[in-house]
């Protein structure tokens, strides 16, 4: 029993060893850019951005966040959100918006839930079902 | 500690460090009831059109109030701010410390419960023309917290959705603007 410790434990410390460092979390990313950036983003038919950034405003309150941060100029809104679920938890959430050739806007959201990245499909498009309804247009995805 | 116990605690911390911190919540961007309740809580109509007005007499609400500026876009009429205040409660000190001495002397070693101690009070003020054409402007307010206990835990993040709040800002808000604050229907 006592080696069957002993290599448990030298087994688990060679498996957290071949973990990266803490560090490399800065450029990490869990999923393909292309494949995030489809999650993350949808193209209205508006070159509306003011009304758009108000729209990503309303919407990420009405979904009971706060607002921490916005630029018309640069079109991008922060938000934060706080709940409890077994423990509290923060959600936060950057939107922006930008020209999209001529016609369009395009509209990118990314979100952090407590220390994680986002990448699930399901919470992108409940946003972008909030905010489209709020905007008369319909969300189309992107390739 | 027998090996099986010491087996289980390894198994567990290794669970621990490959499991993720759990999943986002399905609801957690989900529009419910709740959200409109919450809108209507949070938002009066003011017939001006003057939105830079209403947004900087309503950060003189919030300066009133105590809160500090943290930042603001008047292009999107958005102000956010904050204030640290006190989170103790006499009426939980004084139970925490009784029975961290009961318990104290019951285990014959120091208990201590927490209590809570400082809070931090968010707050965002928003102003959005009405678009209808009718040259009315919404302001929404919102209010929430986090609390700190006496050990430096985190003990609440919670909106502050009592109405009072609200209704005490929009009063304040109306009287300096010298409008009526109207309760959307």
């Amino acid at each position: 029993m006592k080696t069957h410790g002993a290599v448990l434990i030298l087994s688990t410390v060679v498996l957290l060893a071949g973990c990266a460092s803490s560090r490399d979390q800065l450029l990490a990313s869990s999923k393909s850019q292309v494949a995030l950036r489809s999650i993350q983003s949808r193209a209205f038919d508006t070159t509306d951005r003011e009304r758009a950034l108000r729209t990503v405003v309303a919407t990420l309150q009405d979904l009971g966040f706060l607002i921490e941060q916005a630029s018309l100029p640069l079109g991008s809104v922060t938000g934060s959100k706080q709940g409890k679920i077994s423990g509290f938890y923060t959600l936060r959430m950057t939107v922006s918006v930008q020209p999209r050739g001529a016609t369009q806007l395009l509209v990118r959201a990314n979100a952090q839930y407590n220390i994680q990245e986002v990448v699930e499909p399901e919470p992108y498009q409940q946003f972008f079902a909030a905010f489209s309804r709020a905007m008369f247009l319909d969300a189309q995805q992107i390739d | 500690m027998p090996s099986s116990g010491r087996l289980f605690l390894l198994i567990g911390s290794v669970a621990a460090l490959w499991g993720c911190a759990g999943e986002i919540p399905k609801e957690a961007l989900q529009l419910t009831s709740e959200s409109l309740a919450a809108r209507q809580m949070q938002t009066r109509r003011f017939d001006s059109s003057d939105e830079q007005a209403l947004l900087a007499a309503g950060g003189a609400v919030l300066q009133d109030l105590g809160f500090i500026l943290k930042t603001s876009e008047p292009g999107l009429g958005i102000l956010v701010a904050d204030k640290d205040r006190s989170a103790v409660e006499a009426k939980q000190v004084v139970p925490a410390i009784v029975f961290s001495i009961v318990l104290s002397a019951l285990v014959g070693q120091g208990v201590e419960i927490p209590w809570d101690d400082r809070q931090k009070i968010s707050s965002t003020l928003v102003t959005h023309p009405s678009g209808a054409g009718d040259s009315a402007t919404f302001v929404r307010v919102t209010f929430r917290r986090i609390v700190w206990t006496n050990r430096n835990a985190v003990s609440k993040m919670e909106l502050l959705d009592e109405p009072r709040f609200y209704e005490e800002f929009f009063q304040r808000l109306s009287k300096s603007v010298f409008l009526e604050a109207q309760q959307l229907p």
